[in-house]
């Protein structure tokens, strides 16, 4: 019972939603919408679960004094002290001129960004020791690069009008038939899963490991 | 192959981070203009469905990104709202990445002072919504219902800009700024392949391969890729702002990783030589 009950309830609600996607009939939409709407409750709750975890594994690693535990208490004093600030300033926490919007603003926005800056460093600086070409497919890739690379910023088009039409060529044709065949196939493979589950021929959500096929 | 070119090889890769900063910074803060932005056919696109859009109707506006990309989505997305207000089109934002609202905050309080437009009258924030594509699937059947309050706790049905606004269907346009997941991709697959709402999509330049197929069936009306993107949008827009003066640092940026791909061959390549003699 304790593998039967679980894959009915997967096939009742794969097959409903599948139907349910398809028809707008309010009979099977009224339903549908409920069940979404449910879904969406759960995934809200599990931020609640997260946060309870986080707490519950960096306080253990901190009480402990593991490996990097003083990263931990930046964690969660930032944790903990936006989710206090936010609160306390209740409805007004995002006016422009408030706590939370600085925090936002000085910390989690110039963190993020200097985080996502930092990558042109390490791609001109792998550009010069990685990129090698040993191989003719290395140097089409190579010339695909210097191509897109000129080709999509304005200096390209003033060095020559042929260098953006050759990068647009590269990204509508080659590239574009490459992705759509990758979209069809992953496509094709998400079908396959969705028709597994449903099925229950696939039962690994039910944590029974990898290869966990009747 | 000169002993030059392969000691190359030995270069401290400090320098090349000081040589990214130098070629970044100072054209930011001179604005040298080395070339002008040309529209590309994808950024017209975007900006020829937003031209299309009846003045009075009302837009969806998706911000689904947060600050680490926001040097890319930021200026489109500042862009698209000063161009939808300026032609008198009301916006609904909203966002399903979690870091997301403020920046839509900021985007449409921004665009608002410029052309006087009224947070609740002009324009609302809806902000964030936990459920990614079942976000997207439950506003198929009621956005009141998926969206109860606005981003500051106002019940919807209490908004001006909110009335009558049910579902896709009340929309002329979609608008997503994006970048990943859950954004343009997931906006096309359930609303734009179910509803057939028009769209148009504004993502970093990383993830814009990914939508030239939409792009090349018409499920996409518009593409803006990247900061390049932004400029070409501004330019159509007559309103040179952040993406433009970016497009410098940009365009010596790539120029110099071109330059360090080859320099990096032409030491490799010394360096073989040697070897071999």
């Amino acid at each position: 019972m304790k593998r039967q009950i679980p894959t009915l309830i997967t096939l009742v609600a794969g097959l409903f939603c599948l139907i349910g996607f398809f028809v707008p009939h309010p009979a099977i939409r009224t339903l549908y919408d409920d069940i979404q709407q449910w879904v969406i409750v759960i995934v809200g709750a599990t931020y609640v679960l997260g946060v309870a975890n986080l707490l519950r594994i960096n306080l253990g690693q901190m009480s402990a004094r593991a490996r990097d535990w003083p990263f931990k208490v930046v964690l969660l004093v930032g944790l903990i002290g936006t989710t206090a600030i936010g609160f306390s300033e209740g409805t007004h926490y995002l006016d422009p001129t408030s706590r939370f919007t600085w925090i936002y603003n000085t910390f989690y926005s110039s963190m993020s960004s200097t985080m996502f800056s930092l990558l042109a460093f390490f791609i001109a600086s792998a550009a010069f020791r990685a990129f090698r070409i040993r191989s003719f497919e290395a140097l089409l890739l190579a010339i695909a690069a210097f191509i897109l690379m000129i080709g999509r910023v304005p200096i390209g088009n003033a060095i020559h009008p042929a260098i953006p039409a050759a990068a647009d060529w590269l990204m509508e044709v080659p590239q574009n038939a490459a992705k759509r065949g990758i979209l069809i196939g992953a496509a094709l493979g998400v079908v396959a899963t969705g028709i597994r589950l449903i099925l229950g021929m696939e039962r690994t959500y039910g944590g029974r490991g990898a290869g966990g096929t009747s | 192959m000169s002993p030059g070119l392969s000691s190359l090889k030995q270069l401290d890769r400090r320098w090349i981070f000081l040589a990214v900063a130098l070629l970044v910074v100072i054209p930011l803060a001179v604005g040298i203009h080395i070339a002008p932005v040309a529209p590309s056919p994808r950024t017209r696109g975007f900006y020829d469905a937003i031209e299309k859009v009846p003045s009075g109707s009302t837009v969806l506006l998706a911000g689904d990104y947060d600050p680490s990309t926001v040097a890319e989505n930021y200026p489109m997305h500042l862009a698209a709202a000063r161009h939808l207000m300026s032609r008198d089109v009301k916006i609904i934002g909203l966002a399903l990445y979690p870091g997301g609202p403020p920046l839509t905050d900021q985007v449409l309080r921004l665009a608002a002072a410029e052309y006087g437009k009224k947070e609740g009258i002009d324009y609302v924030n809806l902000g964030y919504k936990a459920g990614n594509e079942l976000v997207m699937s439950q506003m198929g059947s009621s956005i009141p219902r998926t969206f109860p309050v606005d981003r500051r706790g106002v019940p919807v049905d209490q908004i001006p800009v909110m009335h009558g606004v049910q579902n896709y269907a009340n929309f002329p346009l979609l608008v997503s700024i994006s970048a990943g997941y859950p954004g343009t991709k997931e906006w096309v697959q359930q609303v734009v392949s179910r509803y057939h709402l028009p769209m148009v999509a504004g993502v970093t330049a990383v993830s814009a391969p990914e939508y030239y197929p939409y792009l090349q069936t018409g499920q996409l009306r518009g593409l803006l890729g990247g900061m390049a993107g932004g400029a070409e949008y501004e330019v159509l827009v007559k309103h040179p702002a952040l993406a433009t003066r970016g497009m410098d640092a940009q365009s010596l940026a790539h120029v110099f990783i071109a330059l360090m791909i080859l320099l990096g061959n032409l030491a490799f390549l010394g360096e073989d030589r040697s070897r071999r003699r």
